[in-house]
C-alpha cells in the first residue's frame, strides 16, 4: 500500500509499505478515506519529538471504511464508515474509566506521560499512522465512531482532533459569562478554540498570531478580534491595556513548541532543541492573564524542561490546565453541534491533496504557503 | 553505614484533625474534564485488556512495570540507533539520560536511513522529499532567493577556504625562511 514515510527532519515521502495486519483481538483495519496533516505533525516533521524513527508513517486524524475486524470487536462491522479519534484508548484502565481518553495507560509502552496516539513517534506508542491507504486501529470498540448519516466527510475528519481540541481548550479555560478570552495561535486549533470560546459564554474573544491570512480568516470565522503580534510591540502590554489593565480572564495556548516571536525561546527551543520547544506563546499567556486567571494549554511541547515564568504563576495565583483532547468524551456533544450547524469545521479545510503528494503537502502546511489553514490528504481509492 | 532513608508511614486520615472538612469536589481543577471515581487509589488493579503478542522488540518506560496491553510495532529498534535507544530506556522519562540519547538515536537513524536507501539501490530525492515543488509553485521568489544566498555563501566559503589554503602554504613557505634568519 501507499504510505507516508518519514526520512528525517523536513524529509517525508510516499512509499510502498506492507499492509497493516490485525495484531490484537480488538484491532480493526481501516481503509483510509481522509487523513489530515496537523500542527502536531509539524513537531515530528521538524525533528523535535524524541524517538521519532526514520521509516515511520505519521497521521492521527483519519476517517475510513472498516475492512477487517479482530475477533474481539463487537461494535463495528465490515464496511462501516468511521471517524477515528487521534487517541488510542483501551476504555478499561482507571484513566479511560474517568473519561481521560487522552491519558490511557494501556496503549503506550514507551512513555507514561502520554497515552497512545496514531502515527506519533515511539514516545506516542510507536503506531504507524493514517497518512496511508490503510491503518491498524487498536481498541476498535472504544475509539472509532460510525459517521452519522448525512455528515460531510470533511466535517467528520475534523471531529477526530481539531474540533474536540479547540473545544476542550475553551472548556479547560473555565470560561464564565462575560469573560475576555485570548487565544494564542490562529492555526486550525486556535481558530476552533476561538469559535468555541463563545459557546461557553465569553464576552470578548481576541486571537493573536503573526500570519495575516489566518488572522483575517479567524476574524470572520469565530468571529473575533485578531491581531498580528508583530504590529503590537509588547504583546503583554497591549493585552493589559486592552483589558483596562486587568489582564485577560482566560488565556489559551494553541501554538505549542513551534512558537515564533522571542529570539531566546526560538534559539533554545527550535534551533538547539535544548528545551521541549519554544514557549513564547505560553510565556505570553501566563503574563497576560489576570491575577487568579486560568491558562489553558493545548499547544504541544516536548518531554524535556521548557522555560516558562513559573514565578508569575505562583505570584499571580494562576491555574494552569492542559491535556491532549479527550476526543471520545466530547464527540457526542460535538457531533450535535456540527449537525445543528453551530459548528462548521469543514470551512477550515483549504487544501485537498492527493496522498501521493505528501511531501508537498507537508511543505505547504508547514511553511504556510498558498494561504493554507488545514490540508487533508486523500488516498487514490477515495478520489472519484 | 547506617541506612538513613526517610521512612514514610501511611497516615490514618481519620486521625488528622479537620481532614476533608473543606473538600469541594467541584473545585477539582480538572472538573468537569473527568468523571472522578478515584480508581487510582486502588492502584494498577483494573482488568487489563488481552495482551498483544509480538516478536517485535518493544522498549518500555521504566516508569511502568510492563508493556501496555496494546502497542505499536512500527520501526523496531535496529542498528546503532537501536543500541542507543535501548540504552536510553534504562533511564526514566524524568531523566536527560533518556531523552538526549533518543534525540541522538533519531539523528543516527537519518544516516542509517540513507544507507538503507542506498543498499536498496534508491537514491533519495531530498529536494522532492522536502517539498520543493510546492515551494517552486507557491513561494518562488523566496526559494530562488534562498538558493542564490546558498550559492553565494557556498562560493564565498570555497573562495575563503582556497585563500586559507593559499595562506597556509604561504606561511609554510615563509616559516622556514624565518627560521633561517
Ligand atoms: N492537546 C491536543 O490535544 C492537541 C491536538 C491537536 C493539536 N495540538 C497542538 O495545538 C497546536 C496548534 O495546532 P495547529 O494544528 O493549529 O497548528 P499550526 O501550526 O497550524 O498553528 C499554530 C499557529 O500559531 C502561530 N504562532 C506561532 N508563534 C506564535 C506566537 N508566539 N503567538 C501566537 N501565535 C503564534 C503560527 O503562526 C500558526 O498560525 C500545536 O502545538 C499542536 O501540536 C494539540
Ligand atoms: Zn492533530
Ligand atoms: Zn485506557
Amino acid at each position: 500500500m501507499l504510505a507516508m514515510n518519514f526520512r528525517g527532519p523536513l524529509r517525508v515521502r510516499i512509499d510502498h509499505k506492507p499492509m497493516p495486519e490485525i495484531q490484537h483481538p480488538q484491532d480493526a483495519i481501516v481503509r483510509v478515506t481522509r487523513s489530515c496533516i496537523c500542527g502536531s505533525d509539524l513537531h515530528l516533521y521538524n525533528g523535535s519529538v524524541p524517538d521519532t524513527r526514520v521509516g515511520m508513517t505519521f497521521g492521527h486524524e483519519v476517517t475510513g471504511v472498516v475492512e477487517e475486524l479482530g475477533a474481539g470487536v463487537g461494535n463495528l462491522k465490515i464496511g462501516d464508515q468511521v471517524l477515528v479519534p487521534f487517541n488510542i484508548a483501551c476504555g478499561k484502565c482507571v484513566f479511560c474509566q474517568q473519561e481521560l481518553y487522552g491519558n490511557c495507560h494501556e496503549s503506550n509502552s514507551q512513555a507514561t506521560a502520554v497515552g497512545g496516539i496514531f502515527g506519533y513517534s515511539h514516545t506516542g506508542g510507536g503506531y504507524d499512522g493514517g497518512q496511508a491507504e490503510y491503518v491498524r486501529v487498536p481498541y476498535a470498540d472504544v475509539g472509532p465512531t460510525v459517521i452519522p448519516e448525512g455528515m460531510d466527510p470533511d466535517d467528520a475528519v475534523m471531529l477526530t482532533d481539531v474540533v474536540p481540541t479547540g473545544y476542550q481548550a475553551a472548556e479547560m479555560g473555565g470560561i464564565q459569562p462575560g469573560d475576555t478570552v485570548v487565544v494564542f495561535g490562529a492555526g486550525p486549533v486556535g481558530i476552533m478554540a476561538a469559535r468555541c470560546a463563545w459557546l461557553f459564554g465569553a464576552g470578548r474573544v481576541i486571537v493573536i498570531d503573526h500570519v495575516d491570512y489566518r488572522l483575517e480568516f479567524v476574524k470572520n470565522y469565530a468571529p473575533c478580534e485578531a491581531y498580528n503580534f508583530k504590529s503590537l510591540g509588547d504583546v503583554v502590554v497591549f493585552l493589559k491595556r486592552t483589558t483596562d489593565w486587568m489582564g485577560a480572564d482566560v488565556c489559551i495556548d494553541a501554538v505549542g513548541a513551534e512558537a515564533a516571536g522571542r529570539v531566546m525561546q526560538t534559539i533554545l527551543g527550535r534551533k538547539l532543541l535544548m528545551q521541549g520547544g519554544s514557549a513564547t506563546a505560553l510565556h505570553w499567556a501566563i503574563n497576560s492573564v489576570k491575577k487568579g486567571g486560568i491558562v489553558s494549554i493545548v499547544g504541544v511541547y516536548g518531554p524535556i524542561d521548557t522555560l516558562v515564568p513559573i514565578g508569575n504563576v505562583v505570584n499571580k495565583g494562576l491555574t494552569l490546565r492542559g491535556n491532549q483532547a479527550s476526543v471520545k468524551r466530547l464527540l457526542p456533544r460535538l457531533i450535535e453541534h456540527v449537525q445543528n450547524g453551530i459548528l462548521d469545521p469543514k470551512a477550515l479545510i483549504t487544501h485537498r491533496i492527493p496522498l501521493e503528494e505528501v511531501s508537498d503537502a507537508y511543505r505547504i502546511f508547514s511553511a504556510k504557503l498558498d494561504n493554507c489553514i488545514k490540508p487533508v490528504l486523500i488516498p487514490p481509492s477515495a478520489r472519484s | 553505614m547506617e541506612n538513613t532513608a526517610i521512612e514514610n508511614t501511611v497516615q490514618d486520615t481519620s486521625q488528622i484533625k479537620g481532614w476533608g472538612v473543606d473538600s469541594d469536589t467541584e473545585n477539582d481543577p480538572t472538573y468537569p474534564m473527568k468523571h472522578r471515581n478515584n480508581g487510582e487509589h486502588a492502584g494498577y488493579s483494573w482488568e487489563r485488556p488481552p495482551q498483544q503478542q509480538t516478536d517485535v522488540e518493544i522498549l518500555h518506560s521504566n516508569e511502568r512495570p510492563n508493556v501496555s496491553a496494546v502497542f505499536g510495532t512500527s520501526t523496531p529498534p535496529a542498528g546503532l540507533s537501536g543500541m542507543i535507544r535501548r540504552y536510553a530506556f534504562k533511564y526514566s522519562e524524568s531523566s536527560y539520560g533518556h531523552w538526549l540519547p533518543l534525540m541522538l538515536a533519531d539523528r543516527v537513524g537519518v544516516v542509517e536511513g540513507y544507507l538503507e536507501d542506498f543498499s536498496r539501490g534508491h537514491v533519495p530525492n531530498v529536494f522532492a522529499e522536502r517539498g520543493w515543488k510546492a515551494e517552486w509553485k507557491h513561494n518562488r521568489t523566496s526559494l530562488v532567493k534562498r538558493v542564490l544566498v546558498g550559492a553565494v555563501v557556498a562560493t564565498a566559503a570555497v573562495a575563503y577556504l582556497r585563500s586559507g589554503s593559499d595562506d597556509s602554504s604561504a606561511k609554510k613557505e615563509r616559516r622556514p625562511r624565518r627560521a633561517r634568519r
